[in-house]
């Protein structure tokens, strides 16, 4: 089968990236899901806040992508369900995805380009090294959100909640509402990774205390949890002697980070960013392979759906671009490079030859700053100049640049965030 | 008279306020939020707080077990449970469509709990 | 008249060989185990190492059934489908005043007939391990050292008795052992049994049910070993199991790449009373830590998918306890490492003095062959369509980690033992051993097993009774 661009994820990001392409006048677009439904996480995410950037609305998740699948439909953008992409490899000029199904058995399909878009899992207990027994009740936060909103199933009764990411944050509030008790939400860093409303709307109304600097240092129960043991943790996250604390309990939810899916793109062969687990991109999304584009959580993750679709959609014009009029040589790519607090960079690269008017650069910072400064410099000509006055590193930040601040000449082009003091 | 501690979330900042009221309940004075938006928001958690609330109904001659509801504005907080009780006994009957109404004036509130996905 | 000829009590990796070796002759044989399913204990919590032989004292047990489990290993592995790969290990030497103890080593192997060593120099062995660290000053390899799946060795013995005629009771613990006339009573939760021959493979109770049966008593101290499991980006890291040459600082622990391709790093040691933890301690993830990197440089740690702990049946006398303890009561007591080697040997020498106590003849159509759940992640395009177009459901994924399919997991359900529980389907198609660690796959693989075997969501378990998933449907 041939293609002129395929989507590997049917969720937020590929749907974005599908609708973009199809409507920059790419005709076969093709949208591969492995779930049996478009939409992605979104399906379980059933709580409310999604899409007040994209449609000043206050929605839920499935109504957030109800949006998106509709208008692909619409668009009558084709897409295989319950069809998981098992091998991605270079051919020629563009790329050969293989992929399983029930209906269609194994399929290969020739692409022109392809869009990676298949979003992130979470960090599991055995990365973490949590100490104790292995029994039943141990759950990530996500998979006892699909069993609670999806299968219908309450997953455990007395819940300790390590991490207190969003998706904790809003389990504890879906399990309290089921009928759970949970006992308390323990975050290993001083601060939350989570939104501020999360922990006023999901923690606060419920009286479930949030105890920051602490972790999980033991597990019991042999084959179904009975409790678990917190302590506070020093500031190296060494747990301290003395201050366990003892909870029974026959659950432990874990939100403890979330890691990019990228088996397929290590598989090609992209490049990738140790700091996002995920592709090095340049301005066009496109990673260190022509042609393979990449967006949303796989990329690197978001706190924010509609950033995430709004960056797919850049993936799918970056693509359809690809598609219709090749690749333009590129001048010189010039290295963004992160200083200050700033963690990372997406994209990784410019190049001004090539991008549009303007381009958007997400980033985090690794520490909270109050009374903060973004600056964009290329060399000692400063660019842009941002306050903040807050910046958290659960909070994903972005600054927009502009093709007519550039000669091409340039060096690099650091993205920095300090205090304001500093900068100044 | 009273005096109320909050965390504002009209942003990331996440001021803490303190709001001052009166043997009526009425707001004399919030403090502590660096915006106009603090004060508001300070105002409204003290005297009418409102959530909206998400869940799941069983759904009857579909495929799915169940599917997701959400009241349709904000109801007030303290309807929360009230409101969940009245969600944990409703029943739908498939198909289901986003915005069909699975409650109707949920608790008294005057508010639908409407569906937030489909069910074929 | 007794019911069985003989009743194994113990499912894991040794009583598994046992009946299978039995299922050889003719008789009626039983296995009963404790747990929901095969591999529930010692077996499926160890370095997964088939050991040459040379570590064992010559002359022990422990070094005639390792050498001669060895040997077995690669027919073994043919007929049962166990994936298993001879790639060798080094003991490597950290310090120059050891170098006597390596050579000691290399005797000692020769002693108990372990073919193919070789005493290599420090740069001898970091020319083929380039990651062995600068201290490494010698090493001995042993080239017949291999790496097998102990879940599918077990699983492969279990079937393969299964397929010819073993039968097998889960969940049934022994309670007590009474001896008859014709032989013995075997007291479970689940009714008594009677048997001609009872055989001992209760791996760290092997001395409590010992003890019911004999005047001389035994005594078995569980050693915990924590072990680190790192995802398979690490696998490369050595490409053969590194050991570290037993000195005053302790036995060491070892780096492997297993038989799937992840890397392992472990045990520990630590003697503890209590049979039934099984507990991973941050001490213990820190020692592992600490000591791999004295032999291997830039191990990964921070990869690790997951960590678990093996108890050990470690018994007083030090070596493997094989042979008729008792009138018609046999034991396979004590094994420890290198136990997953000596099972097929265990087997063979037990199942060999009971056909001749009682008098059990050959059968005549035993059939060696066993296949394990078919691996479609592992097969070319072409070979995988043509599964695919066979049966549908290889094509559905389920564990996407491993790339495991809901056909594959149907057979694992479906098959002779077939899995009843979340880790009963993981150990026979690895769904839910991945880096995701089941996040993702756990609910399908729920609804999967309450699909097939007709039970509600609550009644799917991780493996024991007790060890539930879900405690109740939200909604009505």
């Amino acid at each position: 089968m041939k293609q002129d661009l395929v989507i590997i994820g049917g969720g937020p990001a590929g749907l974005a990236a599908a609708i973009a392409a199809r409507e920059s006048g790419v005709e076969q677009v093709l949208v591969l899901e492995r779930e049996k439904e478009l939409g992605g996480i979104l399906n379980q995410c059933i709580h409310n806040g999604f899409g007040l950037h994209t449609f000043q609305e206050e929605l839920t998740g499935p109504e957030y992508a109800a949006r998106y699948i509709e208008k692909a439909q619409a668009l009558g953008i084709p897409y295989k369900l319950s069809t998981t992409v098992v091998d991605l490899e270079r051919q020629g000029e563009g790329v050969l995805v293989t992929a399983v199904s029930r209906q269609e058995g194994l399929v290969q399909i020739q692409a022109k380009a392809a869009v990676l878009a298949m979003g992130c899992r979470e960090r599991p207990r055995g990365a973490l090294n949590i100490p104790g027994t292995r029994p039943a009740g141990i759950f990530s936060a996500g998979t006892a959100q699909r069993l609670v909103n999806m299968e219908g199933y309450l997953p455990g009764k007395r819940v300790v909640i390590l991490g207190s990411g969003d998706i904790g944050l809003i389990m504890a509030r879906r399990m309290t509402l089921e009928g759970a008790k949970v006992l308390c939400v323990a975050e290993l860093m001083p601060y939350s990774g989570g939104l501020k409303r999360n922990i006023v709307q999901c923690l606060n109304d419920f009286d479930i205390p949030l105890k920051l600097s602490h972790t999980v240092v033991d597990i019991q129960g042999k084959e179904r949890v009975t409790g678990v043991t917190i302590a506070q943790v020093d500031e190296k996250s060494r747990p301290i002697p003395g201050t366990e604390e003892h909870y029974d309990c026959d659950t432990l939810l874990l939100s403890v980070g979330l890691i990019p899916e990228n088996e397929l793109s290590r598989q090609v062969g992209v490049e990738m960013a140790p700091a996002t687990n995920g592709p090095k991109v340049n301005e066009s999304l496109e990673t260190s392979i022509p042609g393979v584009f990449a967006c949303g959580n796989v990329l690197h993750v978001h706190d924010l759906v509609d950033y995430v679709s709004e960056e797919a959609v850049q993936a799918g014009r970056h693509a359809a671009r690809y598609i219709l009029e090749g690749r333009e040589e590129s001048g010189r790519e010039i290295p963004l490079a992160p200083q200050g607090a700033v963690r990372y960079t997406v994209p990784c690269t410019l190049s001004p030859q090539r991008m549009e008017e303007e381009t958007v650069v997400r980033f985090r910072v690794g520490r909270n700053i109050r009374k903060g400064l973004v600056r964009v410099l290329a060399g000692d000509r400063v660019l842009l100049t941002r306050k903040r006055p807050v910046m958290a590193p659960g909070e994903m930040e972005q600054v927009v640049l502009k093709r007519e601040w550039f000669s091409g000449n340039e060096e690099e082009i650091t993205v920095e965030a300090v205090e304001e003091k500093e900068g100044t | 008279m009273a005096v109320i501690q909050l965390t504002c979330i009209s942003c990331p900042l996440g001021c803490p306020l303190t709001v001052e009221t009166d043997g009526a309940g009425q707001v004399v004075s919030v403090t502590g939020n660096t915006c106009k938006r603090g004060e508001v928001y300070g105002r409204k958690e003290v005297t009418a707080p409102t959530r909206t609330v998400t869940s799941t109904v069983r759904v009857e001659g579909g495929s799915v077990p169940v599917i997701s509801v959400r009241t349709k504005t904000d109801i007030p907080k303290e309807k929360i449970f009230p409101c969940m009780e009245e969600i944990r006994k409703a029943v739908a009957q498939a198909p289901v469509h986003i915005g069909d109404v699975v409650v109707e004036n949920v608790c008294g509130t005057g508010v639908d709990v409407i569906a937030t996905k489909d069910a074929l | 008249m007794a019911a069985y000829d003989a009743i194994v009590v113990g499912a894991g990796v040794t009583g598994s060989a046992v009946a299978r070796e039995l299922s050889r002759r003719n008789g009626r044989f039983l296995v009963v185990e404790r747990a929901s399913d095969v591999c529930e204990g010692t077996s499926k919590a160890n370095s997964a190492i088939v050991h040459a032989g040379f570590d064992a004292e010559p002359g022990t047990l422990k070094a005639k059934m390792n050498v001669r489990g060895n040997q077995l290993m690669d027919q073994i592995s043919e007929e049962l489908d166990v994936p298993f790969s001879r790639v060798g290990a080094f003991v490597v030497c950290l310090r120059e005043e050891e170098l006597p103890r390596l050579e000691e080593l290399y005797q000692r192997g020769l002693k108990n007939g372990v073919p193919d060593l070789e005493l290599l120099t420090g740069d001898e062995a970091k020319a083929l391990e380039p990651n062995l660290t600068d201290e490494v000053c010698g090493a001995l390899w042993a080239r017949t050292s291999g790496i097998v799946c102990p879940f599918a060795l077990t699983l492969g013995l279990a079937e393969s008795a299964a397929k010819n005629g073993v039968e097998f009771s889960f969940n049934t613990a022994v309670t007590g052992l009474e001896k008859t006339s014709e032989g013995w009573l075997v007291k479970t939760n689940q009714g008594d049994f009677t048997a001609r021959a009872v055989v001992n493979a209760a791996g760290v109770y092997s001395d409590t049910l010992h003890n019911w049966a004999c005047e001389e008593k035994l005594s078995i101290t569980p050693r915990k070993g924590e072990y680190c499991l790192l995802d398979k980006t690490a696998g490369g890291h050595v490409s053969r199991t590194i050991f570290q040459l037993p000195g005053k600082y302790g036995k060491g622990v070892l780096v492997s790449p297993t038989i799937h391709g992840n890397l392992l790093v472990g045990p520990t040691a630590v003697d503890d009373p209590d049979r039934e933890d099984t507990a991973t301690t941050a001490a213990g993830i820190a020692d592992l830590t600490e000591k791999a990197a004295l032999s291997v440089k830039n191990v990964p740690m921070r990869q690790v998918i997951t960590s678990f702990m093996g108890l050990r049946a470690h018994e007083a006398g030090d070596d493997f306890v094989l042979g008729e303890t008792a009138e018609c009561f046999f034991d396979a007591a004590g094994i420890e490492s290198p136990g997953l080697t000596s099972a097929p040997a265990i087997g063979e020498y037990l199942a060999e003095l009971i056909a001749e106590k009682l008098g059990l003849s050959e059968k005549e159509q035993f059939d060696p062959l066993r296949k394990g759940v078919p691996h479609l992640a592992a097969m070319s395009a072409e070979e995988r369509a043509e599964k695919i177009r066979e049966n549908p459901a290889y094509g559905n994924i389920i564990c996407r980690c491993e790339e495991v399919s809901e056909g594959e997991i149907l057979d694992a359900i479906h098959g002779i033992l077939g899995a009843r529980t979340l880790d009963g389907v993981k150990r026979r198609t690895r769904a839910g051993m991945g880096r995701c660690q089941a996040g993702f796959c756990s609910p399908r693989v729920m609804d999967l097993l309450s699909r097939e075997l007709g039970l509600d969501l609550t009644e799917i378990r991780k493996n024991g009774e007790d060890s539930q998933i879900v405690l109740e449907k939200t909604r009505g």
